[in-house]
Parts: C-alpha cells; sequence; structure tokens
C-alpha cells in the first residue's frame, strides 16, 4: 500500500527553523563551558600521561591477595559499614525529634482553625535549620570536625549524623504531612495528646514508607561514609586513597573490587528489605 | 443470692498479647540483627565522646565557629569565588550532557526493547552499568588524577563517569518500560530497528529521560562542588585550600557561594521541569 502523495505534504521540516535555532543556541552555550573546564580529554592519551596511566592500570592485574592486606581490607570495610550504621543511627536521634515537633498534622492549635503564629514559626524555623544541615554536603561537616575532633571515624560519623539527620527530617515531616490526616485530627480533637496521635494515628499508615526510606538512606550512607575517608574519617575510602598515592595498582584493584561488592550488597538488602516492607 | 456474672465483652474475648520474640517470626529475627549490628558499630568503632563533648571541645568548635565571622568579601576574593563556580557550574552541566549521551548510547544494548529481542549485550552492559554506579564520583576523580591531571576536567571526567552509569539504568528501565505498541506496529511492518527507535521508542521516553537527566544535573552540582576537594577543580579545591591554610573568612565565603549556586540550580532545574510538564 502507498500513501497517498496528493495529500499537502510540507516540501521541508515545518520545524526547521526552531531545531536550527535551538542546535546553535546549544553550540553557543557549549563553548564557554568546554573552555571552563579546561575540555581537552586528548591529555589523557597525551605522550606522559600514557605512561603512569598504563603502568597504573597494568599493576591492576593481578590483585593484592596477601593475608595481610585482605585482612585489613576486610577490617576497614567493617568500620565503613559501622560508621554509616553509626552515623544513620544518631541521624535518627536528630530527624525523629525534629520530625514530631515540625510536622504540621500533630499541631493541637491547628485542630481548630490556624495554627497559633508562635508554633507556626517555631516548626517554620526548624524547617529551616533541617534545610541547612542537608544542604551543606557531608564532605563539608567532615571537613570541618577533623579540625576539631582530629582524624579518625568520629568526624565520619558526625558528618553523616548531621547531614543524614537533616535529610530524614525533612523527608519523613513530607512523608506525615501528605498522608490521610484524618485519624490524627480526631484523635488530637478528642483530647489525645500529641505523641499518642502520632502513635495511632500516624505511624501505623506511614510506618512502611517511613522504615523503607531509612533503609534507603543506610545505603547511600554506605557510599557516603568510603567517600569521607578520603578527607581522613576512616575506612575503605582513606586506604583507598593512600593506595591511589602510592600509585599501588593491585591494592588499589581490590579494594575497588570490594567496594563494588559491598555496594552492591547494600542494594540487594536494602531492596529485599523494601520489598518485604511494600 | 445470685452469683454475679462478668458480662462477656461484645468483641474477641481477652487473649494474650503474641510473645515478643517467636523463633519463626522474621520480623523478630531482622530486629535482633539490626539491634546486633547498631550496638556492634558502636562498639567497635572508637568514637571520641570525650573530645567532642568535653568543655574544651565545646570551646574549640564554638571558637572554630566565630573564624568564620565575618566571610571574605574583598572584590578580588569575590571574582576569584566567581570563577570557580562557573566552573563548578560547567563541570556539572557538561559532566551531565556527557552522561546523557553515553548513558543513552549503553541503555539501547542494555535494553529488551520487544519480546524476540536476544539482547545478548544486555547482561554484559548492565554490568558495566553497576560498575560504573557503584564507584562514587569522588573516588572516580581521585583515580582519574594519575592520567588527567590536576584540574577540572578530571573531575568532568568522573562526573560523567558516574552518572552515565546511573543515567544508562534509568534510561533503560524506562525504555523497556514503554508502551510496546508503536514499536510493534512498525516492526510489523518490516521498519528497521534504528527507525523504530527514533519514531516510536525514543519520541514516548524523551520526557522521562530529560526529566531524568536534570534531576541528576541537581545531583551532580552538588557533587561538583566537593569534588575539588580531591584536587578536581571548583570550589571544593578552594575551599580545601583556604580551610587547610585555616582562613576562614575565605572559607565561609565559599561556602555561601556552594549554598548559592546549589539553590539556584535547583530553582533552575524545577523551572525547566515545569515548564516541560506544563506543556
Amino acid at each position: 500500500m502507498k500513501l497517498p502523495m496528493n495529500a499537502a505534504l510540507p516540501a521541508r521540516d515545518p520545524a526547521w527553523l526552531g531545531r536550527v535555532f535551538w542546535i546553535g543556541a546549544a553550540l553557543v552555550l557549549l563553548w564557554p563551558m568546554l573552555v571552563a573546564t579546561e575540555f581537552r580529554p586528548w591529555i589523557l592519551f597525551s605522550a606522559e600521561s600514557r605512561g603512569p596511566t598504563w603502568r597504573f592500570l597494568a599493576a591492576f592485574v593481578p590483585p593484592a591477595m596477601d593475608v595481610d592486606f585482605l585482612a585489613l581490607v576486610a577490617r576497614e570495610t567493617w568500620r565503613t559499614v559501622a560508621i554509616a550504621t553509626t552515623g544513620i543511627t544518631l541521624a535518627l536521634v536528630i530527624a525523629v525529634p525534629a520530625t514530631l515537633m515540625s510536622t504540621r498534622v500533630l499541631s493541637v492549635s491547628a485542630v481548630s482553625g490556624r495554627m497559633a503564629p508562635v508554633p507556626a514559626m517555631l516548626r517554620q524555623v526548624l524547617r529551616w535549620v533541617l534545610v541547612l544541615l542537608r544542604s551543606i554536603p557531608e564532605l563539608v561537616w567532615a571537613l570541618v570536625f577533623v579540625r576539631v575532633v582530629g582524624l579518625g571515624p568520629t568526624a565520619g560519623v558526625l558528618a553523616i549524623a548531621l547531614t543524614y539527620g537533616g535529610m530524614l527530617g525533612k523527608v519523613y515531616g513530607d512523608i506525615l504531612e501528605s498522608s490521610d490526616d484524618h485519624a490524627t485530627h480526631n484523635l488530637l480533637a478528642n483530647g489525645g495528646g500529641r505523641l499518642q496521635a502520632f502513635a495511632y494515628g500516624l505511624l501505623p499508615q506511614n510506618a512502611a514508607e517511613l522504615t523503607s526510606y531509612t533503609i534507603y538512606r543506610w545505603e547511600c550512607a554506605i557510599r557516603s561514609s568510603v567517600v569521607l575517608g578520603f578527607v581522613g574519617a576512616g575506612g575503605l575510602g582513606q586506604q583507598l586513597d593512600n593506595s591511589t598515592k602510592m600509585f599501588a595498582g593491585g591494592e588499589v584493584a581490590t579494594m575497588l573490587l570490594v567496594f563494588v561488592a559491598l555496594v552492591a550488597l547494600a542494594d540487594r538488602t536494602s531492596g529485599w528489605l523494601r520489598r518485604a516492607l511494600a | 443470692m445470685k452469683p454475679i456474672r462478668t458480662p462477656l465483652a461484645a468483641n474477641e474475648p481477652y487473649r494474650l498479647p503474641p510473645p515478643l520474640f517467636d523463633a519463626r517470626c522474621k520480623a523478630c529475627w531482622f530486629s535482633v540483627g539490626l539491634v546486633a549490628l547498631v550496638v556492634a558499630s558502636f562498639w567497635s568503632l572508637d568514637l571520641q565522646w570525650s573530645a567532642f563533648l568535653s568543655w574544651e571541645a565545646g570551646r574549640s568548635m564554638a571558637r572554630f565557629a566565630g573564624e568564620f565571622f565575618p566571610p571574605d568579601l574583598s572584590a578580588a576574593f569575590i571574582r576569584k569565588v566567581g570563577a570557580a563556580s562557573i566552573e563548578t557550574l560547567a563541570m556539572s552541566a557538561l559532566g551531565t550532557l556527557l552522561a546523557g549521551f553515553f548513558g543513552l548510547l549503553l541503555a539501547l544494548p542494555a535494553s529488551r526493547t520487544h519480546e524476540d529481542d536476544p539482547a545478548r549485550a544486555r547482561a554484559p552492559t548492565r554490568v558495566l552499568l553497576n560498575a560504573l554506579r557503584a564507584v562514587p564520583e569522588l573516588v572516580w576523580a581521585a583515580l582519574l588524577l594519575i592520567s588527567a591531571g590536576l584540574g577540572p576536567l578530571a573531575g568532568t571526567l568522573a562526573l560523567a563517569l558516574h552518572t552515565t552509569g546511573v543515567l544508562g539504568r534509568l534510561f533503560a528501565e524506562a525504555i523497556e518500560n514503554a508502551p510496546s505498541g508503536p514499536a510493534a506496529a512498525l516492526r510489523t511492518q518490516g521498519v528497521g530497528p534504528v527507525r523504530v527507535l527514533l519514531y516510536a521508542t525514543l519520541p514516548q521516553v524523551l520526557p522521562q529521560l530529560i526529566s531524568y537527566a536534570l534531576y541528576r544535573w541537581e545531583n551532580n552540582i552538588r557533587a561538583a562542588a566537593i569534588l575539588g576537594v580531591v584536587g578536581a577543580g571548583g570550589l571544593g579545591q578552594l575551599l580545601s585550600f583556604h580551610m587547610g591554610l585555616f582562613q576562614m573568612g575565605k572559607t565561609a565565603t565559599v561556602l555561601c557561594a556552594m549554598l548559592l549556586l546549589v539553590a539556584a540550580v535547583d530553582a533552575l532545574s524545577y523551572a525547566i521541569r515545569r515548564y516541560c510538564s506544563v506543556r
């Protein structure tokens, strides 16, 4: 079957002008970006970079497999997981009270009409604090705490606790406020306390979602805690940094493999738990 | 005298609550495991609470925070921070752009578009994407410094590598979940795979791909701001340099620039997504 060709088909693409304009605009925008990032990828293949890169990559095979080193990696891997877990636990210590205080659904004065001005202001201030906590990257917090408490896992734990406390507090609040507030409202209107209204009205319908989000954040915290090692907060990241600086390709290869396996494991665990909750 | 009978409850008669722990209850084992993990974590890390919660630490913390004020607002330094902000912005945008391109390129072999599609490259491509994704940007940057040298190029490539893994996987999911009708209609007419992609699959998933890419751009601006800590250019490099020299006023300016930049990109990306979804 052939298309009837007598229909008035435009001779050329009707959107032609727009397309040419946007492609031109994109190129004009792209140029300063390429300049600003000193984007010269051929440097990667220049003679003076090829040598060290090749030697580094060649040292990847075979990965370092001696017993002492593997024991060290195992210890540091556990530290990475422990830093993430401790950090998330402390983040909950920040996030749970902050959520309880800042959730609008749990306001007694808002049960009848508008919320009173003082609680409304308190809630707004708390939200801003949470936003501030999470908009400073955890690496910056870690740099600050390394100055205060010295090198070691404490800095990493505190950095994760503050950033993730802000994130969890914000998202917990969003989850609670987007849920059905009928039961909570009733409990408060009939003289229930705020904690009672939370435990019997809000928590039952949101527990699965809250838990699932927390588990997801734990998974993210494991990734963060590796990164924090690069500024001296201990764990796998610190070892990886040391080995990279010493051009010890075999050790880097082993740690990268362990790291990919760790992330995959956390991914699986978190996925399995969240499916079980759903 | 008639014995007083206790009235029966209207609902189910009184029953004991379930025991707190039951060997067959998965949730119980999970809770026990969780508590064990948390306790073991706290116990195995030599956390210096005394160093952090002591009066001395509090004072040094307060002194440290006090040094941030006043931020250095001299014109010369502001200009330097401005240049670094533009570098950070360009790194994140270019990194995301490259990742969008290569992510789409890798998403095509990583997706099974119809039932008879053998998709032999699917498993190996997904392994590659997962490996790219599992290594964080900062680790990529630290590794790339060896071949790309100090500077924003290493940072841009690091962002591109990690984001390629993330976007490739998201794109592959989007392509696999697209309604199969239009593509099947073209395929039964004998249209080749490239044109099926261009005229059926891609137009359907393009809005979703753009939205994913914008979302990753928001993440990448945060990552680009800190990549400099290992020497990969941008605001982070300035931050670690001045913090290393204990010039806290300058550090405060850099931190403010970071927060402003992130907020601006968030707002811009939100506006673009609003605009795209309204149309």
